[in-house]
């Protein structure tokens, strides 16, 4: 298979720029180091040849932008997916959050992104070059002569070590070949706090979420955290608190935001990757999930544009509240 | 200057603490370093530095400023400040140390305010040379010395021991507290860090930014440049940068209403918040770009105006590592300061 | 507080329809349950959001009840049907979150069942009380 490398998709986005198919691109651009890359509107040529960036660190998820963004560009937006970007970009639209007509999608294969804190955690730091082989990363530092070699599949983001699909579900254009949906272990974590007793799950819990320091980069950065106005910044609504106040304030703010997303939640695990205390908030999120999996039937938000979400839909069969847990204890 | 050695801290951090709260950087469950009281088993971690920046101590998160209690038509005014003891903070390193000159303009400065004031007074700070700084450090850039920590105590680590210097007389205090512990020693070892530090930052990616284009009155050099449209074009509006920053130190009070009383408590506030000074003609800046320009017209060019042309960023690389679009104050500089900042 | 004073306060949410005429038809025929159920009429079990069933915690409850129709039998058609696939997800994440699952619970009670109004309330105090005082979800800021 073609490996995408970075001047082919620079390549493709002037074209499309030049050609007047687009206005403007919607990619990654380079920072001062080789790893902290910038989402970022390109809006010409010269600017995408000397700063598009295409490798291993970006991550950022680019669909949210779509919803600020769309409505106020003239033109149609370049904007590229990864597979689990796709996800975010079809759930958008099951929303109405940006009209399509103003989009030019373009999916690219991913073959999964690094975690520069795993990084780090291997070379240490003073990291001065990051080169990406095929399945490897060298890592240069000021502090040894020789660069660290390193398998990419050891320093891969959690979401990509538990990747779900491969496959780009939304697009215009296709670079590469799509791939498929893959059997993931994204649960195992889940089921190993569920199997824990309440009291280990309280631990555990109370542990992660203690470190909040209530950023709201979880919410900012979340594609399903689209609302206009949060209720945790509006100050008519009763709840709005800056405070990490207490256990109570913190559980309050992720279990509410959790929920909110519950069933729209394409599980692109940027809540997780941008926290700066690195709290695994997919937990709650994939929670959500594996219960609306095993109570209403397999559903994966965003994998087809206009599906509708589980918990705005119900049957006259589902199960009863009580009944969840019952089952659960008869399983255990 | 005292050294001791590394493999007898722990006695060092018990004789401490048999007279005061002693915290220090330790590895949390997740890695990162994190401050945390000592007691028996807690390690002392070789991280660079922390995540969250030791302004908590004098500047917590979230405190209680007073509480009201309602019965009838009488309004009973509880102070719920707590007598604070002397407590130490161990490992500092030297651009958190300079943070909290960046506070103390703010909370010292008539009016004083007297919660700070007395947490400020009651804290010993060791701080610690850095001897492996990273890539994301930039406080050179600040006329900051990472081989020259200030604070009540310095001290610098090698691979067996720890050099320990007091600078003030609550440092020399404190000496007293564990000379016992410790012996004098030559300055040789230390020199000969201060020299390996020295070239060291001399290789880090970010040694040539400069702060020459910022300072007071530039307001209107840089109000209205035209490249804050794109720096702060994907900016998320979260609160990341200011939170884990040592010298942002922006806050709101609000009511807490308990059910039977209220609480008003002062919690940190963040710019790029929309709510940020939300007043009752509305919001002062309605737009993220408004919110990103002010983090950063604030710590170079209002701040830097109204005390005495002192930046109000410390060159840490918090912001640099922990921001989840990694825009930062770097990138800022360069592209708002032009060639005067490369 | 010795055990044996101990009183739960528990908060009901009972839909205007069904639930809430149902504890009406309990006091009528004067069926007992304990005074420490708080009742809240909502117009529909689903006009529940979660943000009230955490902030009753917040605010000192040890246990919240949601009573509603009978699914099928919902004023507005539907209501109860979201209010069964909220509830059911949102009491598991609870539970997932180390909170006692005895502590929430959904019920559907009609206008006809105060016999079952009340038997339910019995048994939800009476399985709150021996958890003993909401530790979890508390906010100590609203306990002094």
């Amino acid at each position: 298979m073609q490996k995408i490398t970075q001047p082919m998709l620079i390549d493709k986005a002037v074209s499309l720029l030049e050609n007047g198919t687009v206005s403007c691109v919607f990619g990654w651009q380079k920072g001062e180091f080789d790893y902290d890359i910038t989402p970022s509107v390109f809006k010409n040529a010269d600017d995408l040849k000397e700063n598009f960036v295409w490798n291993g660190f970006c991550g950022a998820n680019l669909s949210k932008y779509l919803v600020s963004k769309a409505d106020k560009i003239e033109g149609k937006i370049l904007v590229f997916l990864k597979p689990c970007d796709s996800y975010s970009f079809n759930q958008l639209l099951t929303e109405h959050r940006f009209d399509r007509e103003k989009v030019y999608a373009i999916g690219l294969p991913c073959d999964g992104m690094a975690d520069i804190s795993k990084v780090k955690k291997l070379c240490g730091d003073g990291i001065s070059a990051i080169a990406f082989g095929d399945d490897t990363i060298s890592v240069t530092t000021i502090y040894e002569d020789k660069p660290y070699e390193i398998a990419l599949k050891d320093v891969l983001l959690e979401r990509c070590e538990n990747c779900k699909s491969k496959k780009c579900v939304a697009y215009d254009e296709l670079l590469g070949e799509n791939g498929d949906v893959l059997d993931s272990n994204r649960f195992d974590e889940v089921a190993r706090i569920e199997a824990m007793t309440p009291d280990e799950r309280f631990a555990f819990w109370q542990n992660e979420l203690s470190r909040c320091i209530r950023c709201n980069a979880c919410r900012d950065a979340c594609p399903a955290c689209t609302c206009e106005k949060c209720v945790f910044d509006n100050s008519d609504s009763g709840v709005e608190n800056k405070a990490a106040a207490n256990s109570f304030e913190e559980k309050m703010f992720h279990i509410i935001r959790a929920f909110h997303v519950a069933g729209r939640c394409t599980d692109c695990g940027e809540c997780s990757r941008v926290c700066p205390q690195n709290i695994p908030l997919h937990l709650l999120n994939r929670k959500f999930i594996k219960d609306i999996n095993e109570f209403y039937g397999e559903y994966q938000a965003g994998a087809e544009a206009g599906s509708r979400a589980p918990l705005v839909d119900y049957t006259e069969e589902d199960i009863e509240p009580y009944d969840v847990f019952d089952r659960r204890d008869i399983d255990a | 200057m005292r050294k001791c050695f590394l493999d007898k801290i722990n006695s060092v951090f018990t004789e401490i603490s048999k007279t005061m709260p002693l915290y220090l950087p330790t590895d949390s469950s997740d890695g990162s370093a994190v401050y945390k009281k000592w007691e028996d088993g807690i390690k002392w971690s070789d991280a660079l530095n922390t995540v969250r920046s030791p302004k908590d101590f004098f500047f917590p998160q979230m405190e209680s400023l007073m509480e009201f209690k309602t019965e009838g038509k009488n309004i009973e005014v509880i102070d719920t400040r707590q007598e604070t003891e002397d407590f130490v903070i161990w490992g500092v390193r030297p651009c958190d140390v300079k943070s909290f000159e960046i506070l103390d303009r703010v909370f010292l400065s008539e009016p004083v305010d007297s919660y700070y004031a007395s947490r400020r007074e009651k804290g010993i700070i060791v701080s610690l040379a850095c001897s492996k700084p990273a890539e994301t450090c930039f406080c050179q850039t600040f006329d900051i010395n990472p081989a020259e920590p200030c604070g009540d105590v310095s001290m610098w680590k090698t691979e067996t021991e720890l050099f320990i210097q007091a600078n003030t007389e609550k440092g020399e205090a404190f000496m007293e507290k564990i000379a016992g512990l410790t012996e004098e020693c030559s300055e040789d070892a230390v020199s000969e860090q201060k020299e390996k530090i020295g070239s060291i930052m001399k290789k880090l990616p970010l040694k040539d930014l400069k702060t020459d284009a910022f300072g007071g009155g530039k307001t209107m050099d840089f109000f209205n440049a035209p490249e804050w449209d794109e720096l702060s074009q994907t900016c998320l509006g979260c609160g990341t940068c200011t939170f884990v920053c040592p010298t942002c130190q922006c806050y709101d009070i609000k009511d807490f209403n308990t059910g039977n009383g209220v609480v008003r408590f002062r919690c940190w506030d963040s710019c790029m918040y929309s709510e940020f000074t939300k007043m009752a003609h509305g919001n002062n800046r309605l737009t993220q770009k408004e919110r990103f320009r002010q983090r950063f017209m604030h710590k170079l060019v209002y701040y830097p105006e109204n005390n005495d042309g002192l930046f109000s960023c410390v060159g840490c690389g918090r912001c640099l590592s922990k921001c989840p679009i990694s825009m930062n104050i770097v990138k800022v500089m360069k592209k708002i300061g032009g060639k005067a900042s490369e | 507080m010795s055990m044996s004073e101990y009183k739960p306060l528990i908060v009901a949410f009972c839909c205007n329809w069904c639930s809430y005429a149902g504890a009406d038809l309990a006091g009528n025929n004067r069926l007992c349950y304990p005074a420490d159920v708080k009742i809240i009429r909502v117009p529909c079990s689903c006009r529940v959001n979660p943000m009230f069933i955490l902030r009753a915690f917040q605010r000192g409850a040890d246990g919240v009840i949601i009573c509603g129709c009978h699914p099928g039998d919902c004023h507005y058609t539907s209501g109860n049907y979201y209010t069964r696939r909220r509830m059911a997800t949102l009491f598991s994440m609870l539970d997932y979150l180390g909170i006692e699952k005895e502590r929430t619970r959904v019920e559907w009670v009609s206008a006809a069942e105060g016999a079952k109004f009340a038997a339910t309330m019995n048994d939800f105090v009476e399985t709150v009380a021996a958890l003993g005082e909401n530790k979890r979800l508390e906010d100590l800021r609203c306990k002094k």
